[in-house]
């Protein structure tokens, strides 16, 4: 019987109620009276020096209340890196200063120089349209390709940083002579070189801030769509504004997807702030669609030359890469992290290889921003790995499944400590692959194959594995690696004297459904109805100090701290248990919530608990306090390694190259499940992002730095039609070692494991349909790119 | 979006009047024209609404074939066209979406005749009538390019006449990502002989394949063009596809209609 409460339950998203009927709040759903409108005035050039702002243009314009321009904000900090980034040679990292408004130069297109707050919004935009006129900008030649980046030293994103490059990464460094050495000597070296498509995120909610300032107690309240308001408070207020932190509340309300894009602090929140002290007034500002494409921060974006070697039979001896990632004109948030220890670290897969190597140069051009999109690294360094291993299969002559299969780590290898620095604590991935087969009928294949055939269309089938690491991230770990935050999390659990409660978590959910699956595992665990659960998020003033959503972390580490809170929690009844029933403490069971003196069947209601918890008439003060709320911070021991094995099976038109992706089965380890529906969705959200990459999405920018793909109309997004009836299994269980509730975070591995499964299927169909010559395509697949491959 | 005025006539000549003002322009399904506007890429000063003339909605059978008002959402043509013109009504029925299709017309894809649209096609291959408040166009000199036509400054398009084909078919290949036609081949076959027209390959707009109808006239099956070639030089070349990928699909769609066509 499935379980109707608690956890393990397919509990209804309790927020899909206010979602789906209208009613939820969204920062540009607010109005507050006497709020103004900001508009940003952005460059229409990819780089240019900055020779004057036209301000006076939009003086005396109707509406008009105050322009700025980078000279507003020279005095005040830039947004900071988050991670700082040492090269080989041991120098640390470039990094640029990334101001609120550019100034100096402007870096790429949508690259914000000034702004107008105006009393409407067409207003500001009229005067933002008139500066944009009256502005000179004298155009420099646009620093675009990366590998003409890093060659032309005498054309630069920053005037200061000659090669264009950020860093010069090695990991591990250690490693490098032994891989070289390795692969030197191996039977069989497979080479691929490959693009990992930069994607736009496309949350379905535009940024949007509203920034307000209450003179009377020089308090300032930030509005936005962030994934982490304390995080965001933190850089506006002590990095880039010198806000003191107490000074300034951050509200993130309902949020419509992040994807990892809206992690970052954007120069446009300060902007609302600063504008909004010197008007005294609300200032408001929401992206238009436009805006998103060429300001959000973008995702993937890697080159990479990827090395296999092994012997004949295809036991894996080493794997080296060599990589370029783009960070765009600016460093975001945690851009530098993303192409080095979300990526690098991952680099040895779910396999026994004793030797790997990976090399990334991060490089500066005339682009938005690159930082972590759903999965961060991980889709990279998986997708090379399970090209390269397919590629290797088809030179050998060898089974793709076999060949996994005997270099998968075997579950007696863990604790295992991987050559790229990671501890996996535990997994099974035998298991999901003999899973993903078994869903899939791998021995079916040929049969429909065949059916395929008949109706003219060549059938492949692709598999692929992947584990990551997530539930980011243990601060000691991260900090040594370089990391400027810590990435524990909170919770504050406070029972109402009325026994119900309000459960204040640092994560955020912003379509992820935490309000739900938070609630059910408190209900679980004190034995009391979910709906008297409420789980308030996403503002400072209300929740502790916790590091908000991403890396698949919410359950995990901020789920963690609420446990941890309410362990608190019980142990305090137990306290009270104790003086109520006059009972010693020790001899008080928590359990069907109830506390009960063992052995007897004197027992307390946790409803009772509470009301006396604020009733305390006759409390014992000096050994028992009043109330019943309890806070707990959570700092991980390690990461999770959820991991798993996809099969996707396409078909694809000869004539036209189109890529029909018709089956797609998911056999994933999430350790324990809280709520199984949840997971299913998040594990089809992530399957059609990793299909949009492979088959739709390609951000393109022009040799002048102009975004060719900069609307829907040249953005391809995946649609229902272009996505199969995801078939998802998460039977195969290893529980998470070192949390108590044994998970391991399911957010972002459709995402990363289904790009090369669907690369894969479309090889393997080419193949099998006689065009042997074609090995790999660069994704996103497309209908021109696959025709072209076959009739090249 | 700039400031406009609004004026929504009820008759085709109080329609013809309003345009006579300084900076009038015709608003119909406004699908293309609003996002245009909203771009601040045009700014009309009056904005003459077409969609409360009835006499230039709706579809029916009359003096030609079949009459389609210009102000027709695609939606109704999908829904009223396919007992007599299914290869129309089926095409209708694949523009855009819902919404689009319940609000965008005939009468605005024509007159904004983009290269990529569907309904150029069916006209040039049907040897349609563009109707006006002036005058009929052939369809073969309606069609001027891409986002070019035969039309005037302020003239109207008040209807457009389909003769009814023996056998026809559309075959849209959509980009990915507008899912407008990256090409799109609509086949019609007439006692007269046949017409093939293309739409969203060629940098000069909706065209004839004039070898292709020759030897589907002599031969209606699909294996009758499959010795002709398609010169790729004049064909769009973009992020979407190469000119020699276009060239392809105009062949492969080609074929594939006149099969759809039975
Ligand atoms: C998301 C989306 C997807 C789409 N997909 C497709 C597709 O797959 N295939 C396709 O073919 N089209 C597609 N379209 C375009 C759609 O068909 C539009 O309806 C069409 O381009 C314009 O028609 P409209 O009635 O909206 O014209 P409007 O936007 O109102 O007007 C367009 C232009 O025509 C002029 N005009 C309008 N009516 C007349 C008239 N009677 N006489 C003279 N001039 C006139 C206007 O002044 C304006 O310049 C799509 C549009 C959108 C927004």
């Amino acid at each position: 019987m499935p379980k109707d409460h608690g956890i393990g339950a397919s509990s209804k998203r309790r927020e899909d109620v206010r979602f789906l009927t209208g009613k939820g709040t969204y920062t540009d759903d607010m109005n507050i009276a006497g709020q103004t409108y900001a508009v940003m005035v952005r460059s229409s050039v990819a780089h240019g020096r900055i020779v004057s702002v036209g301000t006076s243009a939009a003086e005396g314009m109707p509406g008009v209340l105050a322009v700025f321009t980078g000279e507003d904000f020279a005095a005040v900090g830039g947004n900071p890196a988050g991670w700082l980034i040492n090269s080989r040679d041991g120098t640390p990292m470039r990094e640029p200063k990334r101001p609120v408004l550019a100034h100096g130069k402007v870096r790429h297109v949508g690259d914000a120089y000034a702004a107008v707050i105006a009393e409407t919004y067409q207003q500001a935009k009229d005067a933002a349209q008139a500066i944009a006129d009256a502005s000179v900008i004298e155009e420099l030649p646009a620093v675009v390709n990366m590998a003409e980046a890093v060659a032309n030293a005498s054309n630069r994103v920053h005037d200061e940083i000659p090669d264009n490059l950020c860093f010069d990464w090695g990991w591990i460094e250690d490693n490098r002579a032994k891989v070289d050495a390795a692969i030197k000597s191996a039977p069989h070296v497979t080479t691929l070189e490959l693009v990992n498509n930069r994607l736009v995120p496309n949350a379905m909610e535009p940024r949007a801030s509203i920034g307000e300032y209450f003179p009377g107690t020089g308090d300032y309240k930030l509005t936005t769509t962030s994934q982490n308001p304390h995080l965001t408070r933190l850089l506006v207020a002590a990095f880039v504004m010198g806000i003191p932190e107490n000074k300034l509340q951050v509200v993130a309300p309902d949020v419509g997807g992040g994807f990892g894009s809206k992690i970052y602090h954007y120069g446009e929140e300060a902007l609302v702030l600063a504008a909004a002290k010197k008007l005294a007034r609300p200032v408001r500002w929401t992206a238009e669609r436009s805006e998103s494409f060429l300001t959000d921060a973008h995702g993937r974006d890697h080159v990479t030359k990827i090395e296999l070697a092994s012997d004949k039979e295809g036991n894996f001896i080493a794997f080296r890469t060599e990589t370029l990632a783009n960070v765009g004109a600016y460093l975001s948030n945690f851009s530098t992290a993303t192409p080095t220890f979300l990526h690098g670290t991952l680099m040895s897969g779910p396999y026994k290889v004793p030797n790997v190597y990976v090399n990334v140069k991060t490089v500066f051009t005339n682009t938005a921003p690159v930082d972590a999109y759903r999965g961060a690294g991980r889709p990279e360094a998986t997708y090379s790995l399970e090209r390269v291993i397919d590629k290797m299969c088809r030179e050998l002559g060898l089974d793709p499944f076999e060949v996994r299969r005997k270099n998968l780590l075997t579950p007696d290898q863990f604790p295992y400590q991987s050559p790229v620095g990671l501890m996996y604590d535990t997994g099974n991935y035998q298991a999901t692959l003999d899973k993903v087969c078994e869903m899939a009928d791998v021995a079916g294949f040929e049969k429909r194959r065949a059916a395929s055939a008949a109706k003219g269309k060549l059938r492949g089938m692709g598999l692929s594995t992947w584990i990551e690491a997530c539930g980011i991230a243990p601060s000691n770990l991260v900090g040594v690696l370089g990391s400027r935050v810590g990435l524990y999390d909170a919770a504050t659990v406070r029972v109402n004297a009325t026994g119900n409660l309000s459960v204040m978590v640092g994560a955020h959910s912003h379509g992820q459904g935490h309000e739900t699956v938070f609630a059910q595992i408190v209900a679980d665990k004190l034995g009391v109805p979910e709906s008297s659960v409420e789980i308030v998020h996403g503002d400072t003033a209300r929740i502790p100090f916790g590091m908000g959503s991403y890396g698949s972390r919410s359950l995990a580490v901020c789920g963690t701290a609420m446990d941890k809170a309410l362990d608190k929690i019980i142990a305090k009844g137990k306290k009270i248990a104790a003086h109520m029933l006059e009972a010693a403490e020790g001899d008080i069971t928590f359990g069907d919530g109830k506390f009960s003196v063992a052995g007897t069947d004197k027992a307390k209601t946790f409803g009772e608990i509470a009301f006396s918890a604020y009733v305390p008439h006759n409390y014992p003060l000096e050994t028992l306090e009043p109330g019943l709320e309890e806070t707990a911070f959570y700092d991980p021991a390690n990461f999770t390694y959820p991991a798993g094995a996809y099969i996707c099976e396409v078909e694809v038109d000869e004539g036209t190259g189109k890529v029909d992706v018709v089956a797609f089965h998911c056999a994933d380890d999430f350790g324990n499940i809280m709520n199984p529906m949840i997971v299913e969705g998040q594990v089809h959200g992530g399957v059609g992002q990793g299909i949009g990459q492979a088959l739709c999405e390609f951000t393109t920018y022009d040799e002048n730095g102009q975004l060719l793909t900069g609307s829907y109309m040249d953005y391809a997004m995946p649609r229902a039609e272009d996505v199969p009836f995801y078939n998802v299994d998460y039977s195969c269980q290893t529980p998470c070692t070192h949390n108590p509730l044994g998970v391991k975070g399911c957010g972002e591995a459709g995402a990363i494991g289904s790009p090369p499964a669907v690369v894969n299927a479309v090889i393997d169909a080419l193949q099998r349909g006689g065009h042997t010559h074609v090995t790999h395509i660069d994704m996103p697949v497309s209908p021109s790119r696959v025709w072209t491959a076959m009739n090249a | 979006m700039h400031n406009f005025d609004f004026v929504k006539p009820a008759s085709i000549a109080d329609a013809v009047k309003a345009m006579g003002h300084d900076g009038a322009q015709a608003l119909s399904g406004g699908q293309t024209l609003i996002p245009t506007m909203k771009q601040r890429l045009a700014a009309p000063t009056v904005l003459v609404s077409l969609t409360g003339i009835s006499e230039m909605k709706g579809v029916c059978m009359g003096e030609g074939g079949l009459h389609i008002g210009a102000a027709t959402p695609h939606a109704v043509v999908a829904a009223e066209a396919g007992a007599v013109y299914p290869a129309l009504a089926a095409l209708a029925a694949g523009i855009g979406d819902p919404a689009v299709r319940s609000k965008g017309t005939i009468g605005g894809s024509l007159a904004n005749n983009d290269p990529a649209a569907c309904y150029p096609s069916a006209v040039l291959a049907s040897g349609a009538t563009v109707v006006t408040n002036r005058r009929k166009i052939a369809a073969d000199d309606y069609f001027q390019g891409m986002f070019t036509t035969a039309l005037d400054e302020g003239e109207i398009i008040t209807e457009v006449v389909f003769p009814i084909p023996q056998k026809a078919a559309y075959v849209k290949f959509n980009q990915p990502a507008s899912r407008f036609a990256l090409t799109g081949v609509f086949v019609a076959k007439y006692p007269g002989g046949v017409r093939v027209a293309v739409t969203g390959a060629s940098a000069s707009g909706v065209f004839r394949w004039a070898e292709a109808e020759a030897a589907l006239s002599a031969n209606f099956a699909a294996g009758a063009i499959a010795g002709l070639t398609v010169d790729a030089s004049g064909m769009i070349g973009d992020l979407h596809g190469t000119q020699a990928y276009r060239a392809n699909l105009v062949k492969v769609l080609t074929g594939r209609a006149v099969t759809a066509a039975g």
